[in-house]
C-alpha cells in the first residue's frame, strides 16, 4: 500500500521553485507593456477645482493621460459595492478617478500610461491639480462626533448601525451580582503583502479578447467584474492570477480602480498596459483594518459566569464601503468565542472617515472582537480574585453542547452556529504547553531578580470556510498526468500541494504526477475567491468530491476492459487493479486512451483509442450514453454554513522595568482545525499569523496626523516585525473533525493572529499590575502608562 | 517610485571625480552605496541632475590602522569595517557600534564614509567619529583638506563638505592606553535607527577613572561629546551612576516623533548610558 498523503508534513511542491527564483509575479509580465502611473490626491478631503495636463504632455514616452471627465459609461461610474447589507443604509463607493471630490490622501486622481514607469511618473509630477481644502475626518472620537462630515449622503458619518441580541441583556444585566465596564481602543494596520496589488492587460483587437493577470485573491470577481465596467462579454475575458507574493485580503477587494483602467486602456491604446503598485501607493491607496473603539459592559456571577454581555462598536471604515461591512459583522458575531454568555447584544456603528479604506485583513474583525472579550474576561478574574484560565473554562461552551447555535446571523447571512470543538481539551493542552500552574513560581524567582514577567492568555474561535461553493476539475491524461483545477487563488498557502495530498489519495496516484492550477478562469469559470480561512475547507473538498467523480469513471472503464465489477478494482500507484490479485491492472493512463475513442492516432498510446484497432462492440456507441468522452471530472462544494476552528494562545512577556520595552519570551498555540492535510503546512501558516499578530500588539500602526496625511508610509516608519522580532513559536494540535465536509476539516489561514493583541495585552497587564486597553502598545506608551499609574496626581483614569 | 533623470558620471580616478564635481557643482550628488540616496531618488524628494558614482574610482577601498588612528577609504563598505580584525584591535568602537547599523544586506553596499557624509544623527557613526575626535579627508576643486569632527557635522543632514567636495577617506582616533568602549542603543526593532543610543569611552589607569566620555545617537541634534568624568567620579568600583544619569539627561535635547517622545528618549539615554557604565567597568 502507498502511505495516505493526507496527514504527512511533506515538503511544499511550489517551493523549489519559488526559492529558486522561478516564480512569475505580476510584474514579471510584460517587459514591452506601456506602465501606468497615477496623481493622486494629497489632501484628505477636498473638491478638485482644475486639473491641467498641459505642463506633462512634452514628457518623452507619454503616451496618454485620463481624467474623470475621459472615463466614458460604466468606467465613469461608482465602483461597484460588493456586499450590500441591509443595515449599511448609507453605503459610499469610489470611482476608478475621482470626479469632484477626493476623500483620502492617495485616491487616484489621474491617470498617466507612458511607455516606461520613469516617463509615467515624470508626467505625474507636471500634472497640476488645483484643490480647495474641506475639513478632513480623521480617527473615529471625530468620526462619531461628527462636526464635519465625509460624505453629505451619510449623516453623522454613519454608513451602517446594526444591533443583534440574543436573550434580554438589559434584564440580565439588571439582576448580575457583579458589573463591569471597560473601555477600548484598538489600532490600524494593515496586510503588507511582500508583492504589492499589480494589473497587466492584454488586448486581442482581432478577437476582440481581453486577457487580464492581477495580483488577486479572486480571478472570477475581477474578470466578471472587468467585463461588467467594459461592457465585454464574459466569454471574451480571461483573468489569471500568477504567482502572487501576498494578499492577507487587501487583494480580495475587486475591481480595484487600476483593474478597471488598465485593461480600458490596453483596449483603447490597442496596446499591452501595465501597474505595478509601489509601496508608497500601497499604504495610501489600497486598505487597511482594525481600528476600533470599544465599549464593554459585562454582567456575572460571583463564580465568573458571564450573564449579560453588552457590547458597543465603532468601527473606522475609512473613506468608502466597497467590502460592505463584513468587518464589523465578523467583530460583533466572533467576539464569543469559546464562551456562552447568559445573554448577548451587540450594537455597532460603521463610521466613515477620510483614510484609506477598511476592509478585512487577516482575521477580518476577529482579532478585535477576541480582544474585548478576552480583556472582559481578565477583568472578571482580576475583580473575583480567580485564575484567569478558570474563569474562562467556566463560561465555556462544553463538547456534549454542540452543535452549539448562539442565535446570531454570520458574515455569510447564516446562523452563527458552531460545529465542533473541544475547548476544555484545548485549555488542558495550553495550561501543559506554557506551564500555567508553574507560573506564579516562576513570576516570584523573576521578582527577585529585579525583573518583571507576565502570562497572558487569549482564546478564539474562528468561523472558517464560508460558501457559497467552489469547485474543483480533474483531467488525467494518457501519460497519467493528473491536471487539477480549481478557480479560487494563491497567494503563497500551499495549494499547489494539499490539493495534490488529497487528490493523490482519493485516485491512488502518485503525488509527482498531480499538477494542480488555481485563479485561472481559462481552467475554471465558476468560483468565488480565497479568503475567510476557506481554501482547504471549500475547494479541498470540491477537489476530493472531483476525484470520487473521476475514479467512479476510471473504474467503470477498466471494469469493462478487464470484465470484472467496479467494486473489485482498486487503484493504487496510478494503476488500476483487480484486489487481491495485483496482477491483473491497467495503467490509469490506459484507462484515459480508453476513454476517449479516437479518429486519429497522434501518438503510439493514441493508437490503441482508434477506430480500428479493434475491442470496440459494433452495437455500442463509442461513447456510451451518459458519458463523456476523456477521463475527466468536475464536481463543486457549496456547504450550507461555516465550519468553525479555534485555538488558544498563551504568552511570557518580560517588560523591562526602567525602560519599558518589552519582549516576548515564550509564545504557545494550540490550534485545532481538524485534521490537518499537512501539519507542517499548518504550522506554517500558523506561524505568519502569529508574526502578523505580533506586528499588531507591539509595532504596526498606521500614524495619521489631524489633516489625515499617513505620517509612515513606508517600511521604515511602519515597522512590521523582522524575525527578529518574532519569537519561536511553540505549537501543539487537537483535531476535531467537522461533520459538516466529506474530508471533516476546517481552515487554518487566519488562524495564527487573530488573538495575539489579546494575549500580548494579558500578558503585560499581568507583568504590570495595571490594566492593558489600547493596543498596541509601544515601549514609550507603556513607560507613560506606569507614570500614570504610578502618580497619583497625574492619574487621569484608565486610558481610553 | 523611479527617480528623474540624471546623468550618471562613472569616474575611475579621484581626479576624475573631482573634474566632474568641478563640473557639475551643486548639481551634482555623490553617490557611494546607495543605501541613503537611491531611495531619496526614488520617492524624488531629491532630483539631481547629475549623479557622480565613485564606486569605479580606485583605491578607496582600503582600511589602514596607524599609531594614532584608523583610516577608512570612502568604498569601505560597512561590512568590511565589521569584519576587519586588525581595525578592531586598533579601535574595538567600530565594531562595537558597526553591528547595530541596519541589516547585512545594507551593511555589504553601505559605506562607513557615506554614513558620514550623509549625516544622519539617528545614524552610529557620527557618534562614533565625535568620541574618536575623527577627521574627514576632503577632496575638491580648491584642494584638499582636513575637517575635524567638531567642525564636521553642521546640524542633522547637514556637514561641512562643500557641493563639489568629496570626502575620500576619514580618520578615527585611537584610544589612549587602558581605555574602555562601548555601544549601547535601543531601537524598536533590531536594525532600525536607534531611538536613543550611546557611545562610551573610560580611560582607566589602575582602578582610578582618568576620564569618560560619551557621545550620542539620535538625541541630540550634531554629535557632540559629553565630558563625564567629572560626574562619574574617580573610582571605578563606586561610578557614581546617578550623576551619569543626569548629565546625560540634561545635556541631550531629544524630540518626540511617531516612535518615542522625548521624555521617553532622555529617560533611555540616561539608562542605557547608566547600563554601559556599569558593563564598562565589571569587564
Ligand atoms: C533599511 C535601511 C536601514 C538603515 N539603518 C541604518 C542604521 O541603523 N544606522 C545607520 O547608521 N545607517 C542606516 N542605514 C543607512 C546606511 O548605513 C547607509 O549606507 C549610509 O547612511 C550611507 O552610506 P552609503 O554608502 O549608502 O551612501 P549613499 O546613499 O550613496 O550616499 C548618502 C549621502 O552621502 C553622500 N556621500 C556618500 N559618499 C560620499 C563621499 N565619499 N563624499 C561625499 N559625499 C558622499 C551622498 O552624496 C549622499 O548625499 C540604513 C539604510 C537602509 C536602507
Amino acid at each position: 500500500m502507498t502511505t495516505r498523503q493526507f496527514g504527512q508534513p511533506i515538503k511544499r511542491k511550489e517551493d523549489p521553485r519559488l526559492v529558486t527564483g522561478g516564480g512569475r509575479f505580476l510584474d514579471d509580465l510584460g517587459h514591452t507593456a506601456y506602465a501606468a502611473a497615477f496623481v493622486r490626491s494629497p489632501h484628505a478631503h477636498a473638491r478638485i477645482l482644475d486639473i491641467d495636463v498641459t505642463g506633462a504632455l512634452d514628457v518623452p514616452g507619454l503616451i496618454g493621460i485620463w481624467t474623470h471627465e475621459d472615463l466614458p459609461g460604466k468606467v465613469g461610474e461608482p465602483l461597484p459595492l460588493l456586499i450590500p447589507h441591509p443595515s449599511l443604509t448609507a453605503p459610499v463607493t469610489g470611482y476608478c478617478l475621482a470626479p469632484d471630490e477626493v476623500n483620502h490622501v492617495g485616491e487616484a486622481v489621474v491617470m498617466v500610461v507612458a511607455v516606461d514607469r520613469y516617463a509615467a511618473e515624470d508626467a505625474c509630477g507636471l500634472v497640476r491639480v488645483d484643490y480647495d481644502v474641506l475639513p478632513p475626518v480623521v480617527g473615529l472620537e471625530n468620526a462619531r462626533a461628527a462636526t464635519d462630515l465625509v460624505h453629505d449622503s451619510a449623516p453623522g458619518n454613519v454608513a451602517a448601525h446594526l444591533v443583534q441580541e440574543v436573550g434580554d441583556v438589559d434584564i440580565a444585566m439588571a439582576a448580575a451580582p457583579n458589573r463591569l465596564t471597560l473601555d477600548l481602543q484598538i489600532e490600524r494596520s494593515m496586510c503588507s503583502p511582500m508583492e504589492g496589488k499589480g494589473v497587466y492587460a492584454v488586448w486581442d483587437a482581432d478577437d476582440e479578447h481581453l486577457r487580464l493577470w492581477s495580483s488577486t485573491q479572486t480571478t472570477t470577481g475581477v474578470r466578471a467584474a472587468v467585463a461588467a465596467k467594459l461592457d465585454l462579454p464574459l466569454a471574451k475575458v480571461d483573468c489569471i492570477a500568477p504567482d502572487v507574493g501576498g494578499g492577507f485580503g487587501v487583494k480580495i477587494v475587486h475591481p480595484w480602480p487600476e483593474e478597471v483602467l488598465v485593461p480600458w486602456t490596453a483596449r483603447l491604446l490597442g496596446h499591452d498596459v501595465k501597474w505595478t503598485e509601489d509601496r508608497r501607493e500601497h499604504f495610501v491607496s489600497s486598505a487597511h483594518e482594525r481600528g476600533q473603539l470599544q465599549q464593554v459592559e459585562v454582567g456575572f456571577d460571583d463564580d465568573g459566569h458571564v450573564l449579560a454581555l453588552d457590547v458597543r462598536l465603532w468601527h473606522d471604515n475609512g473613506a468608502y464601503t466597497p467590502y460592505g461591512i463584513i468587518v464589523p459583522i465578523i467583530t460583533s458575531t466572533q467576539l464569543l468565542g469559546p464562551y456562552k454568555p447568559g445573554s448577548y447584544r451587540c450594537e455597532f456603528w460603521s463610521l466613515y472617515t477620510n483614510t484609506v479604506l477598511v476592509t478585512p485583513y487577516r482575521g477580518a474583525g476577529r482579532p478585535q472582537g477576541v480582544y474585548a472579550m478576552e480583556r472582559t474576561m481578565d477583568a472578571i478574574a482580576a475583580e473575583l480574585g480567580l485564575d484567569r484560565a478558570e474563569v474562562r473554562s467556566r463560561n465555556f461552551i462544553l463538547p456534549e453542547e454542540m452543535p452549539y447555535d448562539h442565535g446570531l446571523l454570520f458574515q455569510d447571512g447564516r446562523p452563527l452556529k458552531y460545529d465542533s470543538g473541544d475547548f476544555p481539551a484545548s485549555l488542558a493542552k495550553l495550561k501543559a504547553l506554557v506551564g500555567w500552574d508553574e507560573f506564579a513560581a516562576y513570576k516570584e524567582q523573576a521578582a527577585s531578580e529585579g525583573r518583571r514577567v507576565g502570562l497572558g492568555i487569549g482564546c478564539y474561535v474562528e468561523g472558517t470556510g464560508v460558501g457559497p461553493y467552489e469547485g474543483g476539475h480533474i483531467v488525467i491524461e494518457t501519460s497519467g498526468r493528473v491536471n487539477v483545477a480549481t478557480g479560487l487563488t494563491t497567494q503563497g498557502q500551499g495549494h499547489q500541494t494539499v490539493f495534490a495530498q488529497i487528490v493523490a489519495d482519493e485516485l491512488g496516484v502518485p503525488i509527482e504526477n498531480v499538477f494542480v492550477t488555481t485563479g485561472d478562469t481559462r481552467r475554471m469559470g465558476y468560483a468565488v475567491g480565497t479568503f475567510a480561512s476557506r481554501a482547504a475547507v471549500m475547494s479541498g473538498n470540491a477537489i476530493a468530491l472531483a476525484a470520487r467523480q473521476v475514479k467512479a469513471k476510471a473504474l467503470r472503464i477498466a471494469a469493462e476492459a478487464l470484465e470484472v465489477s467496479p467494486e473489485d478494482l482498486e487503484i493504487v500507484g496510478g494503476m488500476v487493479r483487480v484486489k487481491g490479485a495485483p496482477g491483473t491492472s491497467m495503467a490509469l493512463g490506459t484507462v484515459a486512451v480508453m476513454s476517449n475513442p479516437l479518429r486519429y492516432a497522434f501518438d503510439e498510446a493514441a493508437r490503441a483509442a482508434t477506430q480500428f484497432a479493434g475491442g470496440n462492440d459494433p452495437d455500442k456507441p463509442p461513447v456510451a450514453a451518459g458519458e463523456e468522452p476523456g477521463l475527466e471530472g468536475k464536481d463543486f462544494y457549496s456547504p450550507t454554513q461555516a465550519t468553525f476552528a479555534n485555538g488558544m494562545h498563551a504568552a511570557i512577556v518580560e517588560t523591562d522595568p526602567v525602560t519599558a520595552e518589552i519582549r516576548i519570551l515564550r509564545y504557545c498555540v494550540v490550534h485545532d482545525c481538524g485534521p490537518m492535510i499537512n501539519p507542517m503546512i499548518v504550522e506554517g501558516q500558523v506561524h505568519g499569523g502569529v508574526a502578523q499578530g505580533v506586528g499588531g500588539a507591539l509595532y504596526e500602526r498606521m500614524v495619521y496626523d489631524e489633516s489625515g496625511q499617513l505620517l509612515n508610509a513606508s517600511f521604515m516608519d511602519f515597522l512590521m516585525p523582522y524575525a527578529s522580532e518574532v519569537p519561536f513559536i511553540e505549537t501543539d494540535h487537537l483535531e476535531t473533525p467537522s461533520p459538516l465536509n466529506p474530508l471533516g476539516i476546517k481552515g487554518a489561514g487566519e488562524a495564527g493572529c487573530i488573538p495575539v493583541s489579546a494575549v500580548i495585552a494579558s500578558a503585560i497587564e499581568d507583568a504590570e499590575g495595571f490594566p492593558i486597553r489600547s493596543m498596541p502598545i509601544s515601549p514609550t506608551e507603556l513607560w507613560e502608562l506606569r507614570q500614570r499609574h504610578t502618580e497619583p496626581v497625574a492619574a487621569q483614569g484608565e486610558p481610553s | 517610485m523611479k527617480p528623474a533623470p540624471f546623468v550618471h558620471h562613472a569616474p575611475t580616478t579621484v581626479a576624475e571625480a573631482v573634474e566632474v564635481l568641478r563640473a557639475v557643482g551643486s548639481h551634482g550628488k555623490i553617490l557611494a552605496g546607495g543605501q541613503s540616496l537611491i531611495p531619496i531618488l526614488s520617492m524624488r524628494l531629491a532630483s539631481p541632475e547629475h549623479l557622480i558614482d565613485i564606486n569605479g574610482v580606485a583605491g578607496l577601498d582600503r582600511i589602514e590602522v596607524r599609531d594614532d588612528c584608523v583610516r577608512v577609504g570612502a568604498l569601505v563598505r560597512h561590512t568590511q569595517l565589521l569584519q576587519d580584525e586588525s581595525a578592531y584591535a586598533a579601535l574595538p568602537l567600530l565594531r562595537q557600534a558597526l553591528v547595530h547599523v541596519a541589516h547585512p544586506a545594507i551593511r555589504n553596499r553601505g559605506t562607513t564614509v557615506g554614513s558620514l557624509a550623509h549625516a544622519d544623527a539617528a545614524g552610529e557613526l557620527p557618534s562614533v567619529l565625535a568620541l574618536t575626535e575623527g577627521v574627514v579627508e576632503a577632496v575638491g576643486p580648491r584642494g584638499s583638506r582636513d575637517i575635524p569632527a567638531s567642525a564636521f557635522f553642521v546640524g542633522p543632514l547637514e556637514t561641512a563638505l562643500a557641493a563639489d567636495e568629496l570626502a575620500v577617506a576619514v580618520r578615527f582616533g585611537r584610544f589612549p592606553e587602558g581605555t574602555r568602549t562601548g555601544f549601547a542603543e535601543s531601537a524598536r526593532r533590531s536594525g532600525d535607527y536607534a531611538l536613543a543610543g550611546v557611545a562610551l569611552a573610560i580611560t582607566l589607569q589602575d582602578k582610578v577613572i582618568r576620564s569618560a566620555r560619551a557621545s550620542f545617537v539620535s538625541v541630540t541634534d550634531v554629535p557632540d561629546v559629553l565630558d563625564l568624568s567629572g560626574a562619574i567620579g574617580s573610582y571605578a568600583a563606586v561610578p557614581d551612576l546617578d550623576a551619569v544619569a543626569d548629565a546625560v539627561r540634561a545635556h541631550v535635547s531629544p524630540d518626540t516623533d511617531i516612535h518615542a517622545t522625548g521624555d521617553y528618549r532622555r529617560m533611555l539615554v540616561a539608562e542605557l548610558t547608566r547600563r554601559l557604565v556599569t558593563e564598562l567597568l565589571s569587564r
